[in-house]
């Protein structure tokens, strides 16, 4: 019965979802009272398209097997957690979570966005239900997940074990959060081309979206990297795998948009650029879960591939991407340029920024999809891994952290004032990472050299934007770049400092054998069996000692039952200037085990300063709607 | 911005599309084919892998008339079930040699005393240089080589009943 309702619920907002670009496309009649009837409909389908939602949950939490999805991705012994983390864990399911984003992002916008023009509001309205029109027809056609297994079965067929995990459960929906998030930007930007409105008051609206989208993506991209650090077992924390640089690219694309829109917003500059980038943005949204979902390129995320679906995603795409670009093609000629600035100013150090952010997008983008365009033209296989795109994308982004030391300084518009005291305090600190690293570490390479050097100069030079203010009276987004470039410096030292003085070992070690790393030495004491919920397991007991503390390691080779699978969990000891961290491998010959250790310096700041940098998003985040709800007031009772 | 500029981001997207679609369209081919087919097969000697069985050269390859060769080793479950079909294709009249990639020499006996031998020359490779020289990635493969030591052909994975006629062709265009 749920089922059946769920899937009546999502008919019936694909069908409102038709209406709402009916009447965005002026077929309802006078403009004063369609706009009131568009905005009426966005938020209905909004409401439905999250009641189709929460039904395909209430049958996950009742494990009801009679449903395809669940009897496939549940299993009714599976922790409450995971039954719910289920709902999403799967791709009919994600796709139902992805356009529940799209049509209550639309009802958001619908119900709140009082400031643009009601015709460019319309059309953005229109081209929002014409994105979830697609998505509807998508999972209506070719992935219904309110589809009836007869007979049912006993019991579900369980999920990935490696998905089992309190982390993982809630990355993709934050993802994925993001990536639709960005959607409203898309939307907004192909109203204003439509409209031929493309100008402060769209890159106003634009902005508290691409600023929400960023946060969640960037925590996405975060969580995401300390998953796969401690869930894989393999002591790397980001592997340019096609899936991660799936999620990475639209994060690029929005953290461009991000700076541009606020020279539209404050300046009125930037526009077409502004424009392409909100449009690029989503797109890469678009091609990440395309590239994800059709299992198209090879990764270590597998999911199930079904050509029929790549095409339909594929098809969808090309048709949204290719008209809106056509769009931006036709009538970007006709949108004025806002005013003019000298390169040494703030809106030339965001067109930097811009700049480099799009070629370290292109790069990633080129990386990421050469294999398939080498293998189409010459029938050639290859795979393009970590060195190119560390070699080619690293020093890029060194760049554009040394940019980050002058440009939040500079005036908009012209700043003839002197720039070596601005740059003194950061520089001053660069040198002396120098000297330091050479004195104390000469054999380390020039991109951690290079990168220790920029993240602790950036350190003071982040904040220096803040002084010779009045901190209370301080805006909100402007504490908020200050915390998010600290984070970046943080995030930056952590990465420099774990590519520069990592220590790796594997051993064949026998109980009561010892190992030394960085600072520690570790001893192998037992291995000892051990079972939990669905699992059993072979711990390893380390006893990791160092001048002053004893840390316990207990790192596991897990065997999962339902379905047969070996996992390796991975022992994480933090200390405040690095992590221990221990795989148990194989078991060899004559009583020994396969034991892989490393000691990573100060690694944890990676996550760390990627934490940093979302809540600096979330504080601008506030500022920007706080602000906004009192004009909104204000306007509101002007009109009265 | 000229019209070139406006509308290169949709060029892009063709170009993406094109790939894409391309890929969809024939989906990916998993195997990694030998990059050394139509090269001469690479200078090697082997030792013999079994007493009483002599050992495999490059040279032995360039006798004049086409041979196979079979990548196997005594501890590959696949290499078992193409026995039969190998010791078929002998019968059929096709020189067969062998390589044991990562074996031991009672392992080897005891595999061919149980499971047919039906090889002419197998030389021992403990640490799969002629194999990876080959341009082979795993056991059981079979090359087909012709009199010149030119490589021919490339067959991955176990040899099923319905490849003996495509080997045997193949074995036949390399004479």
């Amino acid at each position: 019965m749920i089922a059946e309702a769920g899937l009546a619920a999502l008919w019936l907002a694909a069908a409102l979802a038709a209406l709402q670009l009916a009447l965005a496309c002026g077929l309802g009649g006078e403009q004063g009272k369609s706009i009131r009837a568009v905005r009426a409909v966005a938020v209905a389908q909004g409401l439905i398209t999250l009641l189709a939602f929460a039904a395909l949950i209430e049958l996950f939490l009742r494990s009801d097997m009679s449903v395809l999805l669940v009897a496939e991705n549940s299993h009714s012994r599976k922790p409450w957690l995971y039954k719910f983390a289920g709902t999403w864990g799967n791709h009919e399911g994600s796709m139902l979570l992805w356009v529940t984003v799209l049509a209550v992002a639309g009802a958001i916008v619908a119900l709140f966005e009082r400031r643009l023009d009601h015709k460019t509001l319309g059309a953005s309205l229109g081209a929002q239900a014409s994105l979830a029109l697609g998505f509807f027809a998508f999972l209506l056609i070719a992935s219904n997940p309110f589809e009836r297994l007869d007979p049912a079965p006993l019991d579900g067929r369980g999920l990935n074990p490696l998905l089992q995990d309190p982390g993982l459960a809630f990355h993709p929906p934050t993802l994925y959060l993001g990536y639709v998030g960005l959607s409203v930007a898309f939307s907004l930007a192909v109203g204003g081309l439509i409209r031929g409105n493309v100008g402060p008051a769209i890159a106003r609206a634009m902005r508290p979206w691409v600023l929400g989208a960023w946060v969640l993506l960037t925590l996405g991209i975060t969580a995401g990297s300390y998953w796969a650090y401690y869930e894989l077992g393999w002591g790397g924390w980001w592997f340019w795998d096609p899936v991660e640089n799936a999620s990475l690219m639209p994060w690029l694309a929005a953290t461009a948009l991000l700076h541009s829109v606020n020279v539209l917003a404050g300046r009125g500059g930037l526009r077409a650029w502004t424009m392409m980038l909100a449009l690029v943005a989503f797109s890469m949204s678009m091609i990440g879960t395309f590239l994800v979902r059709s299992g198209i390129l090879t990764s270590v995320h597998s999911f199930a591939v079904d050509p029929l679906r790549g095409t339909f995603i594929l098809a969808l795409l090309a048709l949204y991407i290719g008209a809106a670009l056509a769009l931006f093609g036709l009538r970007i000629a006709h949108v004025k340029e806002g005013a003019p600035f000298e390169i040494v100013s703030r809106e030339g150090g965001l067109v930097a920024n811009n700049l480099l952010l799009s070629v370290i997008l292109g790069i990633v983008f080129v990386g990421t999809l050469y294999p398939l365009v080498a293998e189409a033209l010459s029938g050639e296989k290859l795979s393009v891994g970590p060195p190119y795109f560390n070699s080619v994308a690293s020093p890029l982004a060194l760049v554009l952290a040394a940019l980050m030391l002058i440009a939040p300084q500079l005036k908009w518009r012209r700043d003839a004032k002197p720039i070596l005291p601005r740059l003194a305090p950061g520089l001053l600190v660069a040198t002396a990472v120098l000297i330091g690293t050479i004195l104390l570490a000469p054999g380390i390479g020039i991109l951690p050299r290079f990168g220790l050097m920029i993240g602790a100069a950036l350190l003071p030079a982040s904040l220096l934007p803040l002084v010779g203010r009045s901190l209370r009276r301080t805006p909100l987004p402007i504490w908020g770049m200050a915390l998010a470039h600290f984070g970046v410096a943080v995030a930056i030292l952590g990465m420099a400092s774990d590519s520069a003085f990592t220590q790796e070992k594997l051993t064949a070690a026998r109980p009561g054998d010892r190992v030394e790393i960085g600072p520690w030495l570790v001893e192998f004491r037992q291995v000892l069996p051990l079972a939990g919920p669905n699992w059993t397991a072979l711990e390893a007991e380390l006893r990791a000692s160092r001048g002053s503390g004893v840390a316990v390691l207990r790192p596991q080779s897990r065997y999962f039952v339902d379905p047969p699978t070996t996992t390796n969990e991975a022992a994480i000891d933090t200390s405040w200037n690095g992590q221990l961290y221990a795989v148990l491998g194989e078991p060899s010959d004559q009583g020994r085990w396969q034991l892989r250790l490393w000691w990573k310096p100060f690694v944890t700041l990676i996550w760390l300063g990627g934490f940093l940098i979302a809540l600096g998003g979330s504080l601008a985040l506030l500022g920007r709607v706080f602000r906004r709800r009192s004009h909104g007031f204000y306007r509101a009772e002007a009109s009265e | 911005m000229n019209r070139l500029t406006r509308f290169l981001p949709l060029f892009i997207l063709f170009a993406f599309v094109g790939a894409v679609a391309w890929r969809l369209s024939s989906p990916a081919d998993e195997k990694i084919q030998s990059k050394m087919i139509g090269r001469a097969v690479p200078a090697f000697t082997l030792a013999s892998a079994v007493p009483g069985k002599p050992g495999l050269s490059s040279k032995d390859l360039a006798s004049g008339s086409p041979r196979m060769v079979n990548v196997f080793a005594s501890w590959c479950v696949p290499c078992i079930a193409e026995a039969p079909l190998l010791a078929e294709l002998k019968a059929r009249g096709v020189a067969i040699d062998a390589i044991a990639v990562r074996d031991r020499p009672e392992d080897v006996a005891q595999f061919l005393a149980e499971r047919g031998d039906p090889f002419m020359r197998i030389g021992a490779d403990p640490e799969s240089r002629a194999q990876l020289a080959l341009g082979s990635s795993g056991v059981p493969e079979t090359f087909i080589i012709d009199g010149k030591g030119v490589i021919r052909y490339q067959h991955m994975g176990p040899i099923e009943p319905g490849d003996v006629s495509a080997l045997i062709k193949q074995w036949e265009e390399a004479r």
